[in-house]
């Protein structure tokens, strides 16, 4: 090994480090500010080692009222945008090539259109007529784009499945809905739940978009960049230090799912 | 069409035609005509409404163009947000090179899984750290100072934490793709060059980029979308001086209480979004497909 | 008596390519009947049309005697084994094989016990909650048989069913379906490229070629009067001898090749000048002496058990092959030497080139 390669990997080293602590140390110092006594979030100086924030963020109404709020949200983004991103993906594979990729674009349009925009859109339409900002709007304008998201994995698995299986079953006398119902859909079943469970993080990750929607409703997000402004307190470090064990929690268990599933898939072409 | 009523029968064909005509039409289209009409309208008292001042119009967009102040920061969000997806394919390059060429498998499962833990973390929360790091008084001129690097401590919020957060939160929509393309060029091509005595630069500037052409626009098309559209990391990490597009558009909503302004505002971020987007894939020669992969 | 099958001068176009043109033939009810040809010759096509998942675009389908048209596969007496089988890889192979069953809205307490009874029939007691995946390739093919056998069709549709198996397997299932189509009864259509497949099972074959329908015959009948050109070099091994017409006469006819006047059968209407052909068996060809004679050089001898294979060439070039039985090797001629075959006239065929 020469001079020129051990600086090489040298300096590989150093990027590699700096690379994962620039991932993990805003992560890191927001959640050990949760335990510091300092009435700002932070880690300097250390003021003494406490749980106060946990009780802080147990006894905060306004906050579980956005939490609320946030799964109310999500529940009916899934709701809507689990059925009809399936059924764009079927329309979608089921058109001959030419209309497909005008479709196609359309369809991938909200994934290319800056959150705020598809939050005002969304806004001036229904104050036309005469709806306002709030829940209703919050969910409309979400799922306008995870949409897209749903479609996208629905597509993915649907290029796996082999057509024939519907062929026989319909060859065996079952009927169309039949077919939809015991071939297809089961077959779909991993893509719609992880497509759920994506929908889910999605909503509730949103705020570009919600903040435009969202009227008087306040959702877990907004509710956190509201605090930055009225009064920050290591009570939402406490909620972060929570959102981050579960979604690192759920993460793993997405994870654990996905290769279950891709080794059954494998099993069942074996 | 017919396919799809051959393979499903009527009923089901006609409720999921009827399901995507409902989002594409009332949720996709519909909300952005409105929009565009908005633009185009002056704004108003409600009894002027329908008389003979509301006409079409491009006024709120001439006043984006006459008004310094909010031309300045328009431009200055198109190459921030340039700058972000420079930035940030600069800072992933290095990593999706390794990962697709010379990582082991499992290194490379555990690297992703590492990557995906701060992405599954809202945006957000994701902000707010860096909020918490770059403080005045926050960790990172306290570790700063005491190391002696410098004397007194630095006001991060503005324009550096801008960039720091939105880097931070788009790394992942550049690594993928990146790693994705440079994951299919072989090995051999790579060393057949070295051979051939061509230096390392060379190499990446000759053989791996231009391979790795397509994900590359990709990754730099998403990054800049969502840096230019972005709120969260301007409201909360930037500074009076740093006023990014999106606030100003929230402005007119919000404050201003000039929606027409506003919606005009958004139209020409959506244009100016759409109009990068299709002009890079096209030079990079990407199909629209292959990027919502 | 299971159900016939008629095909009514069907055709089926895609797009600008006539895949299929102008065929008709029928099918009687409890035969085991073939459509062989080469890939891309139609044969899917034709399945697919009586099926159900096609409809042609000219002509008709009967089954019964009842016109098909406008009926969808689900609504047809029909059921179908597809090339790769197409098992529901979700479901048990219980549910599986019950499907059609649950289809028909029987009841789940009656499809447990079909689901037994044909278990029981596919020799796979003990599978049933088994999912297809776990099954060995022979296993999966007796479940989908079963599965189409549940509804009682009364015609059963094959396609290339055989083709994903080694060939040990092969022919233990040939003899297999066979046996299972004298035991049910069943009208089986049976889709393959495999002639031996087609020779050795069915009751007639109807032998394909570029959409075009060649010949329908039993076995024996193509392999020994092919009536087109493309079915006599399909069906078995042939030597083909070009030449032209010099006589006509009491179903004989004599063809004036370069290496000699030939006499064989009249395969069809010929007459004087016609460019025709003459096609031998290779067993036809003994090396004693016949009414025709041809000498080639013998290239080489392949011993293939029971009966060996002489390859060898006529003083034009073209390829010979004659089979020589066991009990004829010692006087088999020798590699590397010039030999004279002969056979007699009512053993060749002499057919208009096309």
């Amino acid at each position: 090994m020469n001079a020129a390669d051990r600086i090489a990997r040298l300096l590989f080293a150093f990027y590699m480090a700096a690379f994962f602590a620039y991932l993990f140390a805003p992560l890191a110092i927001m959640s050990a500010a949760t335990f510091n006594a300092s009435r700002f979030p932070t880690v300097t100086p250390w003021q003494g080692t406490t749980l106060q924030w946990f009780t802080a963020l147990w006894n905060d109404g306004p906050m579980w009222q956005s939490v609320w709020t946030s799964v109310i949200v999500a529940f009916f983004v899934v709701l809507v945008a689990v059925p009809v991103g399936t059924a764009a993906a079927l329309l979608l594979t089921s058109l001959h090539a030419r209309a497909r990729g005008f479709l196609y674009a359309l369809m991938v349009s909200p994934l290319l259109t800056p959150g705020v925009v598809i939050g005002i859109a969304t806004l001036v339409l229904w104050r036309q007529l005469g709806v306002g900002g709030g829940i209703f709007l919050i969910v409309l304008a979400q799922a306008s784009f995870i949409i897209c998201y749903v479609m996208l994995m629905v597509v993915a698995r649907l290029q796996r499945f082999d057509r024939t299986q519907e062929e026989a079953a319909l060859g065996l006398g079952a009927s169309k809905f039949m077919v939809f119902r015991r071939i297809l859909l089961p077959f779909l079943r991993p893509a719609l739940i992880a497509a759920a469970f994506l929908a889910v993080l999605q909503s509730v990750e949103n705020y570009n978009t919600t903040l435009f929607v969202r009227g008087f409703d306040t959702p877990l997000t907004v509710y956190i960049a509201t605090k930055v402004r009225t009064g920050l307190t290591p009570a939402v470090n406490a909620l972060a230090l929570v959102m981050i064990t579960i979604t690192v929690l759920g993460a793993i268990a997405y994870e654990v799912a996905r290769r279950r599933q891709a080794a059954a898939s494998g099993g069942d072409q074996g | 069409m017919s396919e799809l009523y051959g393979r499903f029968g009527g009923g089901l064909a006609t409720i999921f035609v009827a399901l995507v005509l409902l989002w594409l039409t009332g949720m996709v289209l519909a909300p952005n005509i409105m929009m565009i009409d908005y633009a185009l309208r002056p704004n108003l008292p409600p009894a002027q409404i329908g008389g003979p001042d509301d006409v079409y119009s491009f006024d709120n967009m001439l006043y984006l163009a006459n008004e310094g102040v909010h031309r300045a920061i328009f431009f200055k969000t198109i190459w921030a947000s340039a700058l972000v997806a420079f930035i940030t394919f600069v800072v992933c390059y290095p990593l999706a090179f390794w990962l697709a060429q010379h990582a082991t498998p499992a290194q490379t499962g555990l690297a992703i899984l590492a990557l995906t833990i701060p992405f599954w973390i809202n945006e957000v929360l994701r902000t707010l750290a860096w909020y918490i790091l770059l403080a005045f008084r926050g960790p990172l001129n306290a570790v700063l100072l005491s190391l002696g690097i410098i004397d007194d401590p630095i006001r991060w919020y503005g324009n550096g934490g801008v960039l720091a957060g939105m880097v931070y939160a788009y790394i992942l929509f550049m690594l993928f793709p990146i790693y994705n393309s440079i994951e299919s060029l072989e090995k051999a091509q790579i060393e057949a060059a070295r051979d051939l005595g061509a230096s390392s630069w060379r190499i990446h500037w000759r053989v791996v980029i231009p391979h790795a052409k397509a994900g590359i626009a990709t990754g730099c098309v998403f990054t800049f979308m969502l840096a230019a559209g972005s709120y969260v990391a301007p409201a909360l990490l930037g500074a009076p001086g740093s006023r990014w597009f999106t606030e100003i558009i929230y402005n007119w909503f919000f404050e201003g209480g000039d929606w027409n302004r506003g919606a005009a505002y958004a139209l020409v971020l959506l244009v100016l979004c759409l109009a990068v987007v299709l002009i890079t894939l096209k030079l990079a020669r990407v199909n629209l497909a292959d990027v919502a992969k | 008596m299971s159900h016939s099958v008629e095909l009514q001068d069907i055709g089926m176009t895609f797009g600008a390519t006539r895949a299929v043109r102008d065929v008709s033939f029928a099918v009687e009810g409890g035969e085991f009947f073939s459509i062989l040809g080469p890939s891309g010759c139609g044969k899917t096509t034709i399945l697919r049309m009586i099926a159900g998942f096609l409809e042609p675009t000219e002509g008709r389908v009967l089954i019964g005697g009842r016109d098909m048209g406008g009926l969808g596969p689900n609504q047809r007496p029909t059921a179908m084994i597809f090339q790769t089988l197409a098992l529901f890889p979700l479901m048990s192979v219980a549910e599986n094989i019950v499907f059609g069953l649950e289809a028909r809205g029987i009841s789940r307490a009656e499809r447990a016990k079909m689901a037994d009874e044909l278990l029981k029939l596919i020799a796979l007691e003990g599978y049933g909650d088994r999912k297809p995946g776990e099954l060995s390739g022979g296993q999966r093919q007796r479940v989908a048989i079963a599965r189409a056998l549940a509804v009682e069709p009364q015609v059963l549709l094959l396609d290339e069913p055989l083709s994903a198996l080694d060939l040990k397997l092969r022919q233990h299932m040939r003899a297999e379906l066979r046996a299972l189509q004298r035991r049910t009864g069943v009208t089986f259509i049976y889709i393959t490229h495999d002639q031996s497949e087609a020779l050795a099972m069915s009751d007639r074959i109807a032998v394909m070629s570029a959409g075009v329908l060649q010949q329908v015959g039993a076995p024996r009948d193509l392999y020994d009067n092919p009536q087109t050109p493309f079915v006599a070099r399909f069906v078995g091994e042939t030597n083909a001898i070009a030449g032209k017409v010099t006589e006509v006469a009491e179903g004989f006819a004599v063809v004036e090749a370069d290496i000699g006047r030939l006499r064989g059968r009249a395969g069809q209407r010929l007459s004087v000048g016609d460019a025709a052909t003459l096609y031998v068996r290779p067993e036809a060809l003994t090396s004693g002496t016949a009414d025709n004679k041809l000498q080639a050089t013998v290239e080489r001898i392949d011993f293939e058990g029971a009966f060996a294979l002489a390859h060898g060439r006529f003083a034009d070039g073209s390829a010979l092959v004659a089979s020589i039985p066991g009990a004829e090797m010692e006087h088999a001629p020798e590699a590397g030497g010039e030999a004279m075959f002969g056979f007699s006239a009512d053993r060749a065929v002499v057919l208009v080139d096309v």
